[in-house]
């Protein structure tokens, strides 16, 4: 495994209150997958991608272990921390202009990136960001390179900041909703750079998202968060066939309105996401979900085994109740 | 009987700062929404989709055409003159946080458009709130809370009763599930339907999302870089998609088991969305364009009725050159290729 997180925790104070957002999940993350981490508004996904980068927020406590090619990443001197992860992780994020620094032009902050981590020396670095903007399809690469980010198209800057973010050639590449903001032509432009990418150079991604259609293309493992759980984890085909949580069967429901019937009601789930300090009893979900009983709303559904995946539900959805959703 | 709503060869142009070019968000289009019907108004960011909704709100001027509202021309109507029309023509916006007052509480939001219209209901005003509000699945809200206070769906839920307040004719809702969470949009999504069957009103719907226009809308209309592209009845041009930029649109999200195939592939369009401050010569999808020749790079397409009744389709190519490739996509779209 590439990348263990154990007993991983989250938390912030609040009115003397300890809330916490990610509560002691554990997950494997093994070399070369694509693993997606899917949930919706404060479901703690992107906390949970933030603290592998050690970019939580300064108020955020986190607890539990990291480990990434055997070496733990929590608690350690800063230092350190910033010497394994500015070479080993990369991260982009939903909007490139929050990780581009706008005075200053697009090849130097990709040349700084190296540098900065002793990686090359300037002369070298800067060749370094030419040939990434390249990689990832820019053209001219040595003109956009000196270009500030306000002079480049939003498609271009999301490009610059994938360049950036594998220009130290890292083996791990978080992706915080890297699509979700784009509009539909520039998302596939995306979706193909970043297939073509993770081939090519072998990466490993980390990918997290709440659009199940990026979930079905990229997929090879399937992390399902809610109300800062895990409701559901496993291979992504054993999930996008049968999805056994109730709470993953809405979801992928959702995302079929292609299939649904024009002007038809959707399977809507009831409700919404609850927030930090709301969480309710028991199952978390319990109050949005169609197959709740009794013992749902007191106890707390330990996570499991089940056929190939691994879920926390009293009542999963039962193995020849529904149509598959994808074939096999 | 003459179209609730009709826009005709409406145009806008901004003046750009600095003495730059002038741009044209909006290129002449004509539209119109009849009594009852959905019309879904389909595009990528910058295409001119907003500010045509802004143009149908008369928030904005157009710079020309006509703007008619149930038979009377409008274009130049302002203030006072307006308000028997607004009572009768709505909005919904993206994002409900920021288009309802974060200081106001829900019972002042709810109130508000009674006040501007002078419509005074006296005792019966605070049960017609909470019927408005329970209308759109809201029961037993506190009405002393404010919009921060509420989630981004029961925000939405909120920004829809008001804009059902004084009994609209049609509502124009500009990427109304857009702000949402995937399970929230479903309900949404729902609730404009439900709101649809019981009170017959009409909608111009407007988003980027080609599924949710897909699932709503009884027409609709593609717009690119300021213009329609395409236009025609929903589940024709869902399922055979004739202009190349529908074609890729649509060629992004097909069923999921198609998106998990891997024989399955999308079309990529090179390049970004363009500026509409830099309109291309001949088709203004062109330089996009798998199927560009020399005609589409120095003469404009009109949108020109083919196919079945109703359809419309600006490209020289179509359908003789698109149709096999529409007619694949809208199969993989709906599953029944299996891709």
């Amino acid at each position: 495994m590439i990348l263990s997180v154990r007993d991983l925790a989250v938390s912030f104070r609040r009115d003397g209150q300890e809330l916490t957002a990610v509560d002691h999940i554990s997950f494997d993350v093994a070399e070369g997958e694509t693993f997606i981490i899917i949930g919706e508004s404060g479901s703690g996904k992107s906390l949970t991608g933030m603290s592998i980068a050690g970019l939580q927020p300064q108020a955020a406590s986190v607890s539990g272990s990291i480990t990434f090619k055997g070496r733990e990443l929590l608690n350690r001197p800063d230092a350190e921390l910033r010497r394994v992860r500015g070479r080993e992780v990369g991260l982009i994020y939903q909007d490139p202009l929050g990780s581009l620094n706008p005075v200053w032009p697009v090849g130097d902050q990709i040349a700084e990136a190296l540098t900065a981590h002793g990686l090359l020396g300037r002369a070298e670095a800067a060749r370094r960001a030419v040939e990434m903007l390249d990689r990832v399809h820019i053209p001219d690469p040595r003109r956009v390179a000196q270009a500030y980010p306000h002079e480049i198209s939003g498609g271009m800057r999301q490009r610059a900041m994938i360049a950036m973010a594998l220009a130290a050639s890292p083996s791990l590449l978080i992706a915080d909703e890297p699509t979700t903001a784009l509009d539909v032509t520039i998302k596939a432009q995306m979706l193909e750079l970043l297939s073509e990418l993770k081939r090519e150079l072998s990466l490993t991604v980390v990918l997290i998202t709440h659009d199940m259609g990026v979930v079905a293309e990229v997929a090879d493992r399937i992390l399902v968060m809610y109300a800062g759980r895990i409701a559901e984890i496993g291979d992504a085909d054993a999930i996008m066939q049968r999805p056994s949580h109730p709470y993953t069967a809405a979801l992928m429901a959702s995302a079929m309105i292609s299939e649904a019937r024009p002007k038809q009601d959707l399977d809507a789930i009831l409700g919404g996401a609850p927030g930090l300090g709301a969480f309710p009893s028991g199952c978390r979900f319990h109050p949005r979900c169609a197959r709740a009983r009794d013992d749902c709303s007191r106890v707390d559904p330990p996570r499991r085994p089940w056929g190939a995946v691994e879920l926390a539900c009293h009542h999963p959805v039962a193995a020849d109740a529904t149509h598959p959703l994808v074939e096999a | 009987m003459p179209p609730l709503l009709e826009l005709d060869r409406v145009a806008k142009t901004f003046a750009q700062r600095r003495g730059g070019r002038a741009v044209q968000a909006v290129a002449g289009v004509s539209l119109s929404v009849d009594r009852g019907e959905t019309v879904g108004l389909v595009g990528e960011s910058g295409c001119g989709k907003s500010t045509l909704a802004r143009l149908a709100l008369k928030l904005v001027e157009p710079t020309a055409g006509r703007i008619v509202f149930d038979g009377t021309e409008i274009t130049h109507w302002t203030g006072r003159r307006m308000l028997p029309v607004r009572r009768r023509l709505q909005a919904v916006f993206q994002d409900p946080l920021a288009s309802l007052n974060p200081r106001m509480t829900v019972e002042e939001v709810m109130r508000e458009p009674f006040d501007t219209h002078g419509i005074q209901l006296g005792a019966r005003l605070a049960p017609r709130i909470r019927e408005l509000l329970s209308f759109v699945g809201l029961e037993n809200v506190d009405l002393r809370k404010l919009p921060p206070q509420f989630s981004g769906g029961q925000l939405q839920r909120i920004a829809i009763a008001r804009a059902l307040a004084l009994e609209p004719e049609i509502i124009v809702a500009d990427e109304p599930t857009s702000a949402l969470d995937p399970s929230i949009q479903a309900q949404i999504v729902n609730l404009l339907l439900f709101i649809q069957r019981r009170r017959g009103i009409s909608y111009l719907v407007i988003s980027h999302d080609l599924d949710v226009i897909g699932h709503v809308a009884d027409r609709i209309a593609v717009m690119y870089l300021g213009a329609i592209i395409e236009q025609g009845p929903a589940a024709e041009l869902m399922l055979r998609p004739l202009h190349p930029y529908t074609q890729a649109l649509l060629s992004a999200s097909p069923t999921l088991a198609a998106r998990r195939s891997r024989r399955w592939k999308r079309i990529v369009l090179p390049g970004d969305p363009p500026n509409p401050a830099d309109v291309p010569l001949g088709c203004r999808f062109h330089p996009r364009c798998r199927l560009a020749r020399d005609v589409c790079r120095t003469s404009e397409p009109p949108l020109r009725a083919v196919a079945e009744p109703g359809r419309l389709v600006a490209c020289h190519l179509a359908p003789e050159e698109t149709a096999v490739t529409g007619e694949e996509i809208g199969q993989a779209r709906k599953g029944l290729a299996a891709a």
